[in-house]
């Protein structure tokens, strides 16, 4: 197919707008940890940008797009062999389409470090991400759209699945190693500064546009579909939560909002170009009451997911990964239309990347521990990541 | 001399601010505190989880005065941050002996350097 000049337009501004979720993500984060921990929170974010940037480039892209088979792509586009000024994919140039996959694959382990704030070393983290996003990210990248078992079969717009369910999951399964935060429970850890969670909400939602309507591929009418659910489905989700604590606790919090807004993103993400405007406001809405459960089951049960990725990112993923084969009525059909095979296939694809995430992060979880460690000791994590880990802090006088 | 030093809420330093210039008390040092006392604590909601958060936020005033504003200052200082709601938690004043005062510009010392 012959490259279109609109199509390629639209899939690099995507392609920015994605990056742009990073920052926007290290703000959200960063408002939520404790002044000491600030910058290493932040900085979380900001060294996936380095880090799996080079490796997608190295390796990450061929693994996730390459031939290969059902499970993994194949090494011929190791070091971007094969790809040159005229390659094409789709009516893009192929190093569009790679520049547009790469911020995906940047933004999933990054990620995974809100459920780790204030207790992980700086080099395990690196170790963690960029193993990680070798063994988990790239085979289900490679499932659900590279062309291995799930392509075709797997309803996953921008990344339900691939994104939000792997890094959710690892994110809880990954404390097995690192366990609480030292005073989780006793002592009051509070958020330093949520206006800049607000202000990290907006950019993400902002950069959300690129991540949705951007998978699309095209300037086409799914883009703007896809952007009109990217569009509503979040305001329902903000919605649902702030009316859920309203009634339950009798205030009306603005991180819960944000919060809220941040679990309909998630839930849309799955179904953002096979569904309507008006079911993307049912899924938003699901997403930030189901969410809020999760996270009110968290307190309960007493794990220390710090920021709620698993709350958030693996219970909104999922449940926007199943609504989807609910609710599809463009490009595909779901459950509504008479097609209960898609949500098998749905819960299928969710199960198996489920279990997938689980063994592996353990597995690197283990070798990382046992190797360099994973947890700081007690006393740097008094004095905070910032100090022990950086050797700066975030606010002088 | 006196150094007079009041832990007081902060919703109430307009109020103490004002009953102090009113009995010529025109110089204070505001900053914030937080602590806890017979008030213990409040609940926060984050995420929907309460957490009852112990140190609160209060203000501290510090104020030199010569012997002779001592007592002015405190009625003022208790008219302003009083609540006369009955609740715990308006704050406490203490009253030091001041040794001495340097003004830095002149060198003045003592009662004239207040």
């Amino acid at each position: 197919m012959a490259i279109e000049a609109a199509d390629t337009a639209w899939v690099l501004i995507s392609s920015a707008l994605v990056l742009l979720m990073l920052p926007g993500l290290a703000l959200f984060y960063g408002g939520m940890v404790r002044r000491k921990n600030v910058l290493s929170s932040m900085m979380h974010s900001f060294v996936a940008m380095g880090i799996i940037a080079v490796e997608w480039v190295i390796i990450g892209y061929s693994l996730a797009f390459g031939t290969g088979n059902w499970f993994i792509g194949g090494l011929e586009h190791v070091f971007l062999r094969g790809v040159d000024l005229y390659s094409v994919s789709g009516t893009i140039p192929t190093y569009a389409f790679i520049a547009f996959q790469g911020m995906f694959a940047v933004i999933t382990p990054a990620l995974i470090s809100g459920a780790v704030v204030g207790r992980i070393k700086f080099k395990s983290y690196i170790a963690f991400i960029t193993l990680w996003s070798l063994i988990v990210y790239a085979p289900v990248c490679h499932w659900v759209w590279g062309g291995g078992f799930l392509t075709g079969e797997a309803l996953d717009f921008a990344g339900g699945t691939v994104v939000h369910i792997t890094s959710g999951i690892s994110a809880l399964t990954i404390l097995i190693f690192l366990g609480r935060r030292k005073g989780y429970g006793t002592d009051s850890i509070r958020p330093h500064n949520i206006t800049l969670t607000l202000l990290g909400t907006g950019l993400l939602w902002f950069g959300w546009f690129g991540f949705n309507a951007g998978s699309a591929l095209a300037a086409d009418e799914i883009a703007a579909l896809a952007f009109m659910t990217t569009f509503v489905a979040p305001a329902a989700a903000g919605l649902a939560w702030m009316a859920i604590e309203w009634f339950r606790t009798g205030k009306p919090t603005a991180l819960g909002f944000a919060t809220g807004i941040l679990a309909g993103l998630v839930g849309i993400t799955p179904a953002a170009g096979f569904v309507t405007p008006m079911a993307a406001i049912i899924i938003g809405a699901a997403a930030g009451s189901i969410c809020y459960g999760a996270v009110v089951l968290k307190g309960k049960l007493g794990y220390d997911d710090s920021l709620d990725v698993f709350g958030v990112h693996g219970v909104g993923g999922i449940t926007g990964a199943l609504l989807t084969g609910v609710f599809a009525s463009v490009g595909g059909t779901g459950l509504l239309l008479g097609n209960s095979h898609q949500l098998l296939i749905q819960f299928e694809g969710v199960a198996i990347t489920i279990l997938y995430a689980i063994a592996c992060t353990i597995i690197i979880g283990f070798v990382i521990d046992k190797t360099m460690g994973v947890k700081i000791d007690e006393n740097a994590e008094n004095i905070g990541l910032d100090r022990t880990q950086h050797g700066e802090a975030a606010y002088n006088i | 001399m006196k150094y007079v030093i009041a832990i007081i809420r902060p919703e109430r330093l307009e109020e103490v601010k004002h009953e102090l210039q009113k009995v010529e008390v025109n110089r204070l040092t505001v900053s914030s505190a937080s602590g806890y006392g017979e008030q213990k604590g409040h609940l926060e909601v984050y995420r929907s989880l309460e957490l009852e958060v112990n140190l609160l936020e209060k203000l501290r005033l510090d104020i030199a005065v010569n012997d002779d504003f001592l007592q002015p200052t405190i009625e003022a200082i208790k008219r302003g941050a009083k609540t006369n709601t009955g609740c715990i938690g308006d704050g406490k004043i203490f009253v030091l002996p001041l040794e001495d005062v340097i003004r830095i510009r002149t060198g003045e010392t003592g009662s004239d350097a207040i």
